[in-house]
């Protein structure tokens, strides 16, 4: 069984072989509808898929929410270089812990999702880039594709069709800058991953500076049933614009964290309470972030809000990778914005100047703030330095930085007050102990 | 060209081709859009942020060093928003950056000063500490500190793309990211200095400047380096009458941003110790110093009663004098010593190559073709070695322009990389496996080709017979040494041929012949050291030497006139490409003159008329009086190069302290 | 330098993974399985690696220094992640983390003098529905209190 109970109120569709004997099995694959998609998408024309998962809307679910049969529709077909598919197995924004589960039970499902992207789009080869740390998981991937190369769902001539993909299963080393696409390229090409100038972009120069398609392990997982059920049918499980459903992954204060999927447009308080067991110790609500450390926070009053990317854009925050960090009133904001900083910090690649310089220096802020060592000026010196890489750095990892940042420091500027000139930390002492397993 | 489009850039309308860059575009109208990543002719890296600029219809600011002009475009690039993100990303800039600019070798040309200056906040609100990280040696000439380092990655690619060195590289990441050297601790490269001349601030510094002095204080003198024939300019600064640095900042030269190990650092050898700066005069065996006087008039009497009595005079010139005196050289001894015998060492046959070409002056090459024709074959020469401007601009040319090269050589050369076909050819096969390329050269467009000293004499002729047989435009660069050896040439220091490649009525003894002939009576060598390797074989003959430093052919002198170098005069001297350049008076060295001012002197004393013989004069007249070259004559005697390296320059780099202490450097050829 | 035939066939495999002449695409996975066998990136390996795949050796240094996973020293036989990012922080990490150093009697980055543990504060482990997490090794733990990871430390132990 999976980290996690299901919950009642959950619509699996790409969790649905979640908690089935060797689910990640090819034989279970194939029991419970495996690789129907593939051959119902044999038979399609790539303008035929591509149409479908239009239909479906789709949108990327690594965080920015571009809708995948548009980015697939971006792939010039007649192009003379190969093609390639890569997923996006480079899970490392704080908050989320989907894709591991997708891979790790259910790898079919990813795979055919790939070989369907690759039949649409005219690549003939697939890389899955998985997390350093995530190595168990590359064992589990690499098993799934021998398996299906052995049984012809994968290789030269994938079910007699001419058709023929391959699926690679490639490591980082640990970098949260290399689930930025292009650094996941750079990456996957044996360099530093430090993002590349776009355009032009992947769909024209990504993999080997070929047409490529990249997307998230989620994205991918999705595909098969969209193709097997149709683009309309997932579309409706979930909001206009916003199709199907999602994995959010619910941790941080809550009595059954976990990772549960949902339907698009699925309401926040709902998720804490009615899915995620709400609070422990009946503490009240004080934040969420709603879709991973680089979304802005939400207060309290803001959590009765529909999770679907439009719903979340609007509140001026983002359903980014669906990492909902649940926070109590005992939890000291300064601090939630320091540690978060220090990951940005660290995670920063180093290329340009803002965000090499701006981290760092929002990092030597909040620690100092922190230990109680700030000045009044210094709370408006912390938005000041965010606002300043915002929107100005070579890649989103500055603005991942610095949108959270503002957040706290708008909508918690009482705390930040209450820890200045030496006084320490008012939410010190209460700090909880580790719930028993 | 390319299609022109219409943008508009602080209201102004700007029209340039498609695809210039927005940053370029508006240099075009005289707009400044500040940057520090951004370098013409490197790759774009978009890093610091400098150059952010409105875009009409773009909800974000964009980098104008990435963005290529478009049709209808609307850049705004004063606006507040703009002005604001320049002062926050000097601010980022500076928090770690450390605020030792008045003893930082690069304040007063530090593109950061100049930069905050303009752009910047008035002042940091940076109060956490800075993080200093100690300064590190990488060679002897290179040095890196740090923090001062604001990772703008030019020197990673000036090495990399522009040199082919690739020795420069960025470790760690985030805030911790610097430039570290190829073998871990230290540099294993061309120790050309190109990463220290690019560097906008002073995180690479280099040992011969290091806290000398001001760049305010110095005197900056362009003048041509006196290595290789290449004929780069180098822009000595000069302080209290010496040379402390040499660079090519101004890209005032033929060679643009470019310059090698020699042009920058080894112009050490002016004021070596061993430096001569007084006349010697053999007395009972021995070498004295004695007056100038004495000494000339010593010189003038012996030359005077070996001519009045019909005796045999040698004369050796020089390949780093300029034309002026290798002119005048020609004529004192033709008209006025009445010999024939002259010479020098000729190191690439470009008295054959002008003989085939039958006066075709549209096949020789210039400079600027390196960097525009469209293919280039290169026979018998490790460029980056020996030619180290032609290599970088050969190697621009395929960066660009995606020119083709083609090596024929006897070992590994640097433009194997990149080479569309390369040909090991043992020596003397050289030409024949140029020749096994015909099939790839037919079908290039157009073709330059340049060949050493392998492909001499007959050979050269049989080359451009080839050439010629290809059926497409070619061009040709005959490869030869130091800075003037094609002047030597051209002014007529070689005994068949007058200046202009004109035959000469009675053709001389050349170089080996003189130093063959016992019934010599006196050789005088200008500026050469034949004797390094060779004896002469009269051995009572009168030797007058005039040089720097005591080489072994003045250490056989009877009289030795201490000589000033080429950074010590004025004059002109011929590249590879037959570019005739000034070079300016950059020092002067007490006691020694320029070869003009001793043949002058000389004249007088002898009672000769050669002429007004200042350096002007002497230029108009060779304007007036050289003619096209045209010669016919087959070329005599040896052709042989030095076989330079980077790191060495014939006799004189014995004397550049730098180019023996950069031990670490790759030195020798084909390797 | 020589590998295992495992670490050898996973080096052909990979190798066998890209478009001809993109073989240096490799790097980066073959130093961290090479890592894992050897212990640390050493400049032996870093030699051996680079003449593979026909790079410089500084080149590949540049890479080695870039990911946080490779590492130039050697850590202990059982390395400790833990977690301390937002999740694991929210449910204790931070808490756990210092309860490991004090317990271990050593610091973040540092190993036993018998070097058999090592702790590193790590970055987003991926498991934050069941913070606090850690990794020892590759091996995930969940949910992790100090109790239990006293009681895994000093199984570890049993088995030297």
């Amino acid at each position: 069984m999976p980290y996690n109970e299901p919950s009642p109120l959950e619509v699996k569709v790409l969790t649905r072989r979640f908690g089935l004997a060797d689910s990640a099995s090819l034989d279970t694959y194939l029991a419970t509808g495996g690789y129907e998609a593939l051959k119902k998408a044999l038979g399609m024309t790539p303008g035929e898929i591509i149409e479908e998962v239009k239909l479906s809307n789709l949108r990327g679910r690594g965080g920015a929410g571009f809708p995948a049969g548009t980015k697939w529709g971006f792939v010039p077909r007649d192009s003379a270089r190969p093609k390639y598919v890569v997923a996006n197995g480079d899970e490392g924004e704080p908050g989320t812990c989907k894709d591991r589960l997708l891979m790790e039970y259910d790898p079919h499902q990813l795979i055919e999702g790939m070989a369907i992207a690759g039949l649409a789009v005219g690549a003939h080869a697939g890389y899955i880039y998985v997390r350093g740390e995530f190595r168990y998981i590359i064992r589990i991937l690499e098993r799934a594709v021998e398996e299906a190369r052995g049984r012809g769902y994968l290789g030269g001539n994938i079910l007699g069709s001419g058709f023929g993909f391959e699926v690679y299963v490639q490591s980082g080393a640990g970098s949260y800058e290399c689930g930025e696409e292009s650094a996941l390229l750079e990456s996957l090409e044996g360099r530093r991953g430090v993002p590349r100038i776009r355009p032009p972009f992947p769909a024209v120069s990504g993999a080997f500076q070929s047409p490529t398609v990249l997307n998230n392990i989620e994205t991918y997982s999705a595909v098969p049933a969209i193709i097997r059920e149709g683009g309309a049918a997932f579309a409706a499980l979930g909001t206009p614009r916003n199709g199907g459903t999602r994995l959010f992954c619910l941790s941080g204060h809550l009595n059954k964290p976990g990772v549960y999927e949902l339907p698009m447009g699925f309401n926040l308080l709902r998720m804490i309470h009615e899915v995620g067991g709400g609070i422990p110790g009946g503490k009240r609500l004080k934040a969420v972030i709603p879709g991973g450390s680089s979304c802005p926070v939400l207060k309290a009053e803001e959590c009765d809000i529909a999770m679907d990317f439009d719903s979340l854009a609007k509140a001026k925050s983002m359903l980014g990778s669906g990492g909902v960090v649940v926070m109590d009133e005992d939890t000291c904001m300064v601090q939630a914005a320091r540690r978060i900083m220090e990951f940005y910090a660290h995670e920063s690649c180093g290329w340009c100047v803002p965000c090499r310089e701006g981290t760092n220096w929002l990092r030597r802020l909040l620690r100092r703030f922190h230990a109680g060592e700030g000045s009044r000026s210094d709370i408006d010196l912390i938005g000041d330095v965010a606002r300043n890489i915002l929107g100005r750095t070579f890649c989103p990892l500055g603005d991942a930085a610095a949108m959270p940042t503002i957040a706290f420091v708008e909508k918690f500027r009482d705390e930040f007050e209450a820890h200045l000139e030496g006084r320490p930390c008012p939410f010190e002492g209460r700090r909880r102990e580790v719930p028993a397993p | 060209m390319s299609k022109l489009v219409r943008l508009e850039i602080d209201g102004k309308p700007v029209e340039v081709p498609a695809g210039t860059l927005v940053i370029n575009a508006a240099k075009t109208v005289g707009i400044e859009i500040p940057a520090f990543c951004y370098y013409d002719g490197l790759t774009l890296q978009g890093a610091c942020r400098m150059c952010l600029v409105e875009v009409e219809k773009s909800p974000k600011l964009v980098t104008a060093c990435t963005l290529a002009a478009a049709e209808g475009m609307v850049v705004r690039t004063q606006t507040p928003q703009v002005v604001q993100a320049r002062k926050a990303m000097l601010e980022f800039l500076l928090t770690n950056h450390p605020l030792d600019c008045p003893v930082c070798d690069k304040g007063g040309e530090c593109e950061l000063q100049d930069l905050t200056f303009r752009y910047g906040l008035g002042e940091s609100r940076f109060l956490e500490t800075k993080v200093h990280v100690p300064e590190k040696q990488w060679s002897a000439v290179v040095y890196y500190d740090a923090p001062r380092c604001i990772l703008c990655y030019r020197c990673v690619r000036i090495c990399k793309e522009g040199m082919g060195v690739s020795a420069l590289a960025v470790v760690s990441r985030a805030v911790d990211s610097e430039i570290a050297p190829n073998m871990g601790d230290h540099l294993y490269c061309d120790e050309c200095g190109m990463c220290i001349d690019i560097c906008p601030v002073g995180a690479l510094t280099s040992q011969d400047y290091r806290y000398q002095t001001r760049p305010w204080e110095m005197k900056h003198v362009g003048t041509i380096c006196t290595h290789c024939a290449d004929g780069c300019t180098t822009t000595l600064g000069v302080y209290n009458n010496r040379v402390i640095r040499g660079n090519n900042h101004d890209r005032t030269g033929l060679n643009g941003e470019f310059l090698c190990v020699k042009g920058r650092y080894a112009h050490d050898f002016i004021a070596h110790s061993e430096r001569l700066k007084c006349p010697l005069m053999r007395v009972d065996g021995k070498l004295v110093e004695v007056s100038w006087s004495q000494a000339l008039a010593e010189v003038a009497a012996r030359f005077g009663g070996i001519r009045s009595r019909g005796g045999k005079f040698g004369v050796i010139g020089s390949t780093r004098t300029t034309n002026e005196e290798n002119w005048y050289l020609q004529k004192f001894a033709r008209e006025g010593l009445g010999t024939g015998n002259i010479d020098h060492h000729r190191s690439g046959d470009v008295i054959s190559l002008l003989s085939a070409l039958k006066g075709r002056a549209d096949a020789l090459a210039a400079t600027s073709d390196l960097y525009e024709r469209k293919a280039a074959l290169v026979i018998g020469s490790d460029l980056a070695q020996q030619h180290p401007l032609v290599a970088f601009q050969l190697r621009a040319n395929w960066r660009h322009h995606e020119s083709h090269i083609y090596t024929v050589t006897r070992g590994p050369v640097r433009e194997d990389a990149y080479s569309r076909l390369r040909v090991r050819a043992e020596a003397g096969r050289e030409l024949a496996a140029a020749k096994s390329l015909r099939q790839a050269l037919q079908a290039e467009p157009e073709l330059l080709i340049l060949f050493g000293d392998c492909v001499r004499g007959a050979a050269v002729h049989e080359l451009v017979e080839f050439g010629d047989s290809l059926g497409i435009p070619v061009r040709y660069i005959c490869l030869v040494d130091y800075v003037n050896s094609r002047g030597a040439m051209d002014m007529g220091l070689t005994p068949g041929l007058l200046p202009g490649y004109q035959p000469a009525a009675a053709p001389g003894l050349d170089l080996a012949g003189m130093l063959a002939a016992a019934d010599l009576d006196a050789l005088w060598v200008v500026g050469a050291n034949p004797l390094k390797n060779a004896a002469l074989a009269a051995e009572r003959a009168f030797v007058v030497v005039q040089d720097l430093f005591l080489t072994e052919t003045a250490a056989r002198a009877d009289i030795v006139l201490p000589a000033a170098c080429a950074y010590e005069k004025t004059g002109t001297v011929t590249n590879v490409c037959g570019e005739v350049q000034r070079l300016s008076r950059a020092v002067t060295t007490m006691g020694a003159k320029p070869d003009l001012e001793i043949f002058r002197s000389l004249a007088a004393r002898m009672g000769l008329d050669l002429g007004e013989p200042e350096t002007d004069r002497v230029y108009a007249e060779m304007r007036r009086q050289l003619p096209v070259p045209a010669a016919g004559e087959a070329a005599r005697g040896v052709v042989a190069s030095a076989g330079d390296t980077l790191f060495t320059s014939g006799t004189l780099g014995r004397y550049c302290g730098v180019l023996r202490n950069v031990r670490e450097a790759p030195g020798g050829l084909y390797q | 330098m020589t590998f295992s035939p495992e670490l050898e066939a996973r080096f052909e495999k990979l190798l066998k993974s890209y478009p001809e002449g993109r073989e240096s695409s490799a790097l980066v996975p073959m130093l961290l399985y090479a890592q894992d066998e050897i212990g640390a990136v050493t400049p032996e390996l870093v030699e051996e690696v680079a003449r593979r795949l026909r790079l410089t050796p500084a080149a590949v240094e540049s890479v080695v220094s870039y990911y946080s996973m490779l590492r130039k020293h050697p850590v202990g036989k059982y390395h400790i992640q833990i977690c301390t990012n937002i999740s694991c922080q929210l449910t204790g990490g931070e808490e756990l983390f210092e309860h490991a150093c004090r317990k271990l009697g050593i610091g973040n980055r540092e190993v036993t003098p018998d070097g058999l543990f090592s702790i590193e504060e790590v970055e987003c482990l991926g498991a934050c529905s069941w913070a606090p997490a850690i990794e020892v090794n590759y091996d995930y733990h969940h949910k992790v209190t100090p109790e239990a990871l006293d009681r895994l430390i000093d199984s570890l132990r049993k088995l030297h």
